[in-house]
């Protein structure tokens, strides 16, 4: 029976790791594999797990073989373990050990350090099911429901990867911090996920579009820095993720993008140019531009958040340690140790905003959310350039990193999105024109009705300019079958 | 003015990518590079691999441009939008084939198969053709209008004509050109089948003129996945296309220009199409078109029945037949040898244009042949065909 179910579950695994071979985390796998599924009908998308999704599945990790598409229901997609192909020779990025051959195995010193991270970053994955688990029910299209489903199955197939990691290198706690993995629970009062961002509601599409946009993006900028892990199996685990992550990226700025455009187009059509004319782009059935940068506000500085302390000696452990890397490690012209090197981080001081110099290596995060912002901006400006094509006269901006901020040396500083440094009652009084008001949110969530025929769109939002795997517009990517 | 050849540039669509660097990532050579706002290829490094193509999640990825000159990177990396594609300006003082096709794949098949006259131009007056309209990565799907046999019940060969109706996709073809067709499925190491390139037998307004359809001429190999599949199709399938390709074997639009047309087996789509292009428009043109068509047999010959019905005057016919029972081989080199003063009074005429389609292995036999009867006629066969191929009167294209 065991053997029989083994190479039957091999075959449901995909997977590029000899799983049939390894017996000791096949079974391990096995055991975790039933509360999983558990926890995906409980915490997963409500309402659809009858449903045919047209999915992309990862069957292997060359460039042309990993994006299958088929419909599936969700309960059946094939979550797999799919690290990159091994760099012959490859060596440790950074740190301390700079230039030593990558370790296949946990290296004894850092192996608390190690587990830390992979479980904070696993932790995330399921999170991020559960605060969208509502969504489907307003999808504004079929398209965008799939898009949806997609990005939940694959943050399913990350946690997957990072249960497989631990399952794998780190024995008994392992085991433990996987099954805790499926304990914790998105805004959870007793056991909430790990980071602040992840334990917010998702509760409307924008807030879905931004939230792929911006906290899905600090993901990625997290799996680019483990993906320079001197460990070579994280690096290759996340490696892999990334490839995955991009479609995550593309449904959050197209979202937004789609939006935007959807309301520049009917600003033009009745012919209303002033986008501080609330009221009447509201009465369109379409958001309001200053509603979208409020939202925007609000996400970003959640994902800043997630960065952590501009100066971390944890981080600057991390890094010597060779454990995680910078963005772009290997392509940094300079030592990659930092000993000696400095990098400009923001203070807080008697109510001044100031840089000072520090430390580079203790500066870790803090660079990692330079390059987060920028990458972030990317988009922003591609959105401005949508507007400016509409002829109306509004930027999107992102917010300065010290507003509206719980972590790290801005925390509760009363800044505007400007920068400005103003007086605590002064920021609780305009509070309202930055972030998003319950009227704000009322007013979206009156919009969040399910147009689920296909080929058809919310009146807030633009169709796409191109169909997933080049279907045409009128394509049912999910077949509901609505009881 | 020396202008350097055009050719294809791999970019990015500024507009819609998303700037993952998943390319970059997945780019073996290291041809990608970005900067903050955008993502761009070196097209000094890029090979045309297409690695990048599939793991793109927007498409922007697919992006290309015919250029002389190709845009540097400090350039895309500025653009907010691609550029327009350049027009060019008809190039008829030199010897320029055109592109025939964008994807690196196809344009390698058609050079092979026209391989027998080497790069030629098209015919001075021969229309613009379009191609690449559609690629792998964005198909058009065409309905099977028809699939009828061309060879009797009881021939070896099974050779169909296939008739795709293109509904509302704008799909504009010129007779020589092809098509690509992707069979579904895939092949034995778990990959999507490659386009296979049909020649189109239908000539430029519709097998019906003006219905938006297409005809083919296929032959159905014993093991060919795609011939199979395309013979296969019923009434009312649908069957994925790209191209059209093809840019220097058409015909000329001259309604002085004569026609010699040389071919084998399915070697005869082009024909058909060429010749039914000038029943439609010069129907009283006698005396311009003369076609040499081998076959194993009658019955194994695509359109043996239609072809006797056109008039001698108009399309002057010689079937060679090489297995009737009972009957000496003849090939159409045979054939060409038989009609020689006709033949060396064509190849006098600057207004004749040679065609050969069809199995590789007729090449030679022809050539010998037309060798033959020029040198009788005190003409220099070589030298020949060298004005010829220059002046786009030469085209081979065979498999």
């Amino acid at each position: 029976m065991t053997q029989s179910m083994a190479v039957d579950y091999d075959t449901m695994i995909p997977n590029n790791v000899g799983l049939s071979s390894d017996r000791r985390v096949l079974k391990a796998l096995e055991r975790w594999h039933p509360g999983y599924i558990k926890w995906w009908g409980n915490m997963g998308p409500v309402g659809f797990q009858e449903s045919s999704v047209y999915l992309r599945t990862a069957i292997s990790v060359d460039p042309k073989g990993w994006a299958k598409f088929d419909y599936i229901k969700m309960p059946d997609y094939r979550w797999g373990i799919l690290l990159a192909p091994q760099v012959e020779g490859r060596t440790i990025p950074c740190g301390e050990h700079y230039g030593e051959p990558a370790w296949q195995e946990v290296p004894g010193e850092y192996r608390s350090m190690l587990r830390r991270l992979i479980v904070i970053q696993g932790d995330t994955e399921p999170a991020s099911v559960e605060q969208q688990r509502f969504l489907g029910q307003t999808a504004p299209s079929l398209y965008d429901m799939r898009n949806l489903f997609q990005v939940n199955v694959e943050e399913g197939r990350h946690l997957w990867a990072m249960v497989y990691l631990l399952q794998k290198y780190f024995g008994s706690d392992g085991r433990e911090e996987a099954n805790e993995m499926l304990r914790r629970q998105s805004g959870s009062e007793e056991t909430p996920r790990m980071l602040g961002a992840f334990n917010e509601e998702t509760p409307d599409w924008l807030s879905f579009f931004m939230f792929t946009y911006f906290t899905d993006r600090d993901g990625k900028m997290q799996l680019e820095a483990l993906a320079q892990s001197g460990f070579d199996p994280l690096s290759r685990t996340c490696r892999f993720m990334l490839t995955e992550e991009a479609h995550h990226m593309f449904v959050g700025e197209t979202g937004v993008a789609r939006i935007i455009q959807r309301t520049c187009e009917a600003m033009n059509e009745a012919g209303i140019t002033d986008p501080y004319d609330i009221e009447k782009v509201r009465a369109l059935g379409v958001i309001d531009l200053p509603t979208i940068q409020k939202k925007l506000n609000l996400h970003y500085t959640l994902s800043l958040d997630l960065f952590g302390s501009e100066v971390s000696t944890n981080a600057a452990s991390a890094f010597n340690a060779g454990v995680k890397g910078r963005y772009q490690e290997i392509k940094i012209d300079d030592d990659h140790q930092l000993n000696n090197d400095t990098y400009a981080a923001p203070q807080f001081v008697n109510n001044k905003i100031e840089t000072i110099d520090v430390p580079a290596l203790t500066a870790i995060n803090m660079r990692l959310r330079d390059d987060y912002t920028n990458d972030a901006n990317g988009g922003v400006k591609r959105w401005n350039a949508l507007i400016k094509k509409s002829n109306i006269e509004f930027d999107l901006k992102l917010p300065h990193s010290g507003f509206h901020r719980r972590i790290g040396v801005f925390d509760n500083a009363p800044i505007t999105p400007d920068g400005l440094v103003i007086s605590k009652e002064q920021w609780e009084e305009r509070q309202s024109d930055w972030l998003p008001s319950l009227a704000d949110g009322d007013f979206i969530q009156s919009l969040m009705k399910p147009v689920w025929e296909p080929g058809k769109y919310a009146s807030w939002i633009a169709p796409p300019r191109t169909g997933i795997d080049n279907k045409p517009g009128d394509f049912e990517y999910v077949q509901l079958h609505m009881a | 003015m020396n202008m350097a050849e055009p050719q294809k540039q791999h970019l990015i669509d500024p507009e819609f990518c998303i700037r993952c660097y998943t390319c970059e990532e997945s780019c073996p050579i290291g041809a990608i590079t970005h900067n903050d706002d955008n993502v761009v290829v070196d097209a000094s490094v890029c090979n045309h691999c297409m690695d990048c193509i599939s793991p793109c999640p927007t498409g922007s990825i697919d992006s290309w441009r015919i250029v002389t000159e190709p845009y540097s990177l400090e350039e895309q990396l500025g653009w907010m939008e691609l550029p327009e594609q350049q027009q060019f300006a008809d190039q008829d003082d030199g010897p320029d084939a055109g592109l025939e096709a964008l994807d690196e794949s196809i344009a390698a098949l058609l050079a092979e198969a026209h391989e027998g006259s080497g790069q030629v131009p098209a015919p001075s007056s021969a229309s613009k053709s379009s191609i690449n309209l559609y690629n792998l990565a964005n198909p058009v799907e065409g309905v099977i209008q028809g699939n009828y046999r061309l060879t009797s019940a009881d021939a070896d060969s099974d050779v169909r004509h296939i008739i795709i109706n293109l509904g509302n996709a704008p799909f504009p073809v010129l007779e020589g050109q092809s098509v690509g067709i992707i069979c579904p499925g895939e092949d034995k190491n778990g990959k999507p089948h490659l386009p296979r390139l049909y020649s189109i037998s239908s000539p430029r307004d519709g097998e019906r003129p003006n219905a938006n359809n297409i005809s083919l001429t296929i032959k159905r190999e014993e093991l060919g996945v795609c011939s199979n599949y395309v013979c296969d199709l019923k009434k009312g399938d649908t069957v994925k296309l790209t191209g059209p390709f093809g840019a220097s074997f058409l015909m000329p639009d001259d309604p002085q220009a004569k026609l010699l047309m040389i071919c084998t087996g399915t070697g005869s789509a082009p024909f058909r199409a060429f010749t039914m292009r000038r029943q439609r428009v010069l129907p009283q043109q006698n005396g311009a078109l003369k076609l040499f068509f081998g076959a194993r047999t009658p019955e194994s010959l695509p359109y043996f029945g239609p072809l006797k019905k056109i008039p001698e005057t108009f399309l002057d016919t010689h079937f060679a037949f090489s297995r009737v029972e009972g009957k000496p081989k003849n090939h159409v080199q045979d054939e060409l040898r038989l009609a020689s003063g006709p033949i060396a009074e064509a190849l006098k005429d600057p207004q004749t244009y040679i065609y050969i389609c069809g199995m590789k292995a007729m090449e030679e036999g022809v050539d010998a042949a037309l060798n033959d009867i020029a040198g009788k006629a005190k003409m220099d066969w070589g030298t020949l065909k060298d004005e010829m191929r220059k002046s786009g009167r030469y085209h081979v294209e065979t498999y």
